[in-house]
């Protein structure tokens, strides 16, 4: 049977939502799955995981490791799979896991195949399925040698608790001189905002430039939470500081894939395209109707967003309320 | 200040880019042309030169023969030489090989910093740099939006999913900028005459200590998934409500 180890990132007491995805697509997989928390806090999140499906979950909670680097988390994982002989290492997209994730394939010579929306059971490996050049083709790639590595893209799997418990270990560290030079100066939390991170949403609205000015991100940010979900941005707002980096949305930004994606006053050029367009459901408002984002929108409104969106968004609160 | 520049000469986007069916890797044969994420960071070293006072900005790339043409913007930039890592004997290589390849000419150059863009324009990796300093042994920080060198060493600031992280390391280190950093120049006459007379040499895979190697492999080529049926509504003051039923059939609200 296939042994997989799931890199589980945290963020405060939290074990971030993609990679519980990864875990319980992990988990489907079947075979022994085993979860990797390193950093502050690793052993007390690190039972959590057993709920999505992990048998067994390693924790390596040391002072070394509380700053959110990659480097120190290389050497433990590096150690890991090669104590416990993992032969699939599985990675949800974040900053952190993709320098984790790049620095392991060199550190073990291990395949690295990224940006994956799914992966399936071939024989006794694995075929990934990579959406390339903007999306425009699914690649089938594999790996010819263990151990393989996959990064997966945002949204990719949902994170099913299903039960279960884990077996919690301890991870002894011990680090290479090169990966403690780097450190943490400081680290500014993002303002606590009303909802959740595009990554973490099931639902996001996204505005553009159709919005006509940045005050009308208003509009935007009422429909996501009546919604439940994140806010978005084109790299166009965010580029003319209408909308925080955060929120980007597209190659320069972030590939997301919630389950609805709700485009607001965006044209839909090829850059954004890209990160959206895995979206199981996309809506989209526009007053162009040779708008582009039509042209991959399962429903599409022509019309103008400053009378929708407000109606909109009175109909879902009024739903919700009944 | 010695800073060394990894960039990658891509096929241009605007005249189309596309895998090639039968080796199922991207179709190199039309011109490159410099990656836009990596003039971010070829502009980043040309300031930190100008700041320093002096030192040598260094393109380091590895691909086919022509690449050479697209260092050449870079060279016209403001960098002053240029070094490409191109042999058969490396074509076919994944992250493995060319992470390998590539440390293997850094490790000639011994720069105190090593620069990389944000992301391969046209493969959309963003982790090379992290497999570079690996095997380099250095410090590394990615996604830097802002960068200054002082001292010894190197601070980044950069944008997580959390909020901003402020990252210090000693040099020399390798650092991945975002294309938010700033705006790349673009090259004068002057510069892109003057490009043609910089050192620009050429190393074999033997040069670098490197074989084509790679742990991942390309099966198949599939066209996306369908979308389904697209519907089109145009808003008579009930488009609202016929998003709101939608949602609804969808089980979204």
């Amino acid at each position: 049977m296939a042994k997989i180890l799931v890199f589980l990132e945290h963020h405060g007491m939290e074990l971030q939502k993609g990679a519980l995805g990864v875990l319980s697509k992990a988990a489907q997989l079947g075979g022994d799955i085993a979860g990797v928390v390193v950093g502050k806090g690793a052993r007390a999140v690190a039972d959590e995981a057993g709920k999505f499906g992990a048998s067994v979950v390693f924790a390596a909670d040391d002072p070394r490791l509380a700053a959110p680097l990659p480097q120190p988390r290389v050497d433990v994982l590096a150690k890991l799979v090669r104590d416990e002989g993992f032969e699939t290492v599985l990675f949800a997209q974040s900053v952190l896991a993709a320098d984790v994730a790049g620095a392991l394939s060199a550190r073990l010579e291990a395949g690295l195949n990224w940006d994956l929306v799914d992966i399936v059971a071939d024989g006794d490996g694995f075929i990934g399925k990579r959406p390339a050049l903007a999306d425009s083709v699914y690649a089938d790639v594999c790996w010819t040698s263990t151990p393989r590595l996959a990064l997966f893209r945002s949204g990719s799997f949902d994170a099913n608790a299903t039960g279960g418990s884990a077996e919690v270990r301890g991870l002894e560290v011990e680090l290479e001189d090169f990966s403690t030079l780097t450190e943490l100066v400081s680290q500014e939390e993002e303002e606590e905002s009303t909802g959740p991170s595009i990554e973490d949403a099931d639902v996001i609205v996204a505005g553009g430039r159709g919005l006509g000015d940045p005050e009308k991100f208003a509009l935007v940010e009422d429909l996501a939470r009546a919604l439940g979900g994140a806010v978005g941005a084109t790299r166009a707002v965010v580029d003319a500081g209408w909308y925080p980096y955060a929120s980007q949305v597209g190659q320069t930004g972030k590939s997301v894939s919630p389950k609805l994606y709700v485009a607001v006053g965006i044209s839909g050029a090829i850059q954004h395209k890209v990160g959206m367009q895995s979206s199981n459901v996309i809506v989209s408002i526009n007053k162009d109707p040779n708008a582009p984002i039509f042209e991959y929108s399962d429903l599409g409104v022509v019309g103008d967003l400053h009378e929708i969106v407000p109606k909109l968004t009175e109909l879902v609160r009024s739903r919700k309320g009944s | 200040m010695k800073i060394a520049v990894c960039v990658k000469a891509v096929p241009d986007a605007a005249t189309g880019r596309r895998l090639d069916p039968a080796t199922k890797h991207l179709d190199r044969s039309a011109d490159l042309t410099l990656s836009d994420f990596d003039s971010h960071a070829v502009e980043e070293a040309l300031k930190l030169k100008e700041a320093a006072g002096d030192g040598e900005v260094v393109i380091v790339s590895m691909g086919p023969e022509k690449a050479m043409d697209a260092l050449r913007k870079a060279l016209a930039m403001g960098a002053d030489r240029a070094v490409l890592v191109s042999d058969e004997a490396l074509a076919g290589s994944d992250l493995v090989g060319t992470a390998k390849a590539l440390a293997g000419a850094l490790g000639r150059e011994e720069a105190d910093l090593v620069l990389f863009g944000q992301q391969s324009a046209d493969g959309d990796g963003a982790c090379l740099w992290a497999a570079v300093a690996e095997h380099l042994r250095r410090p590394t920080i990615s996604q830097a939006a802002e960068l200054t060198v002082e001292d010894g060493s190197v601070t980044g600031k950069r944008q997580t999913e959390f909020g901003y992280d402020t990252i210090r390391a000693p040099l020399p280190a390798v650092v991945a900028v975002s294309d938010a950093i700033n705006e790349p120049r673009y090259p004068s006459l002057k510069g892109i005459m003057g490009a043609k007379r910089k050192p620009q040499e050429t190393l074999s895979a033997a040069d670098v200590g490197g074989a084509a190697d790679a742990a991942t492999t390309v099966l198949a080529l599939n066209p996306p998934p369908a979308r389904g049926d697209s519907r089109r509504v145009e808003d008579d003051g009930h488009g609202a409500q016929a998003i709101l039923e939608f949602l609804a059939e969808k089980r979204l609200v």
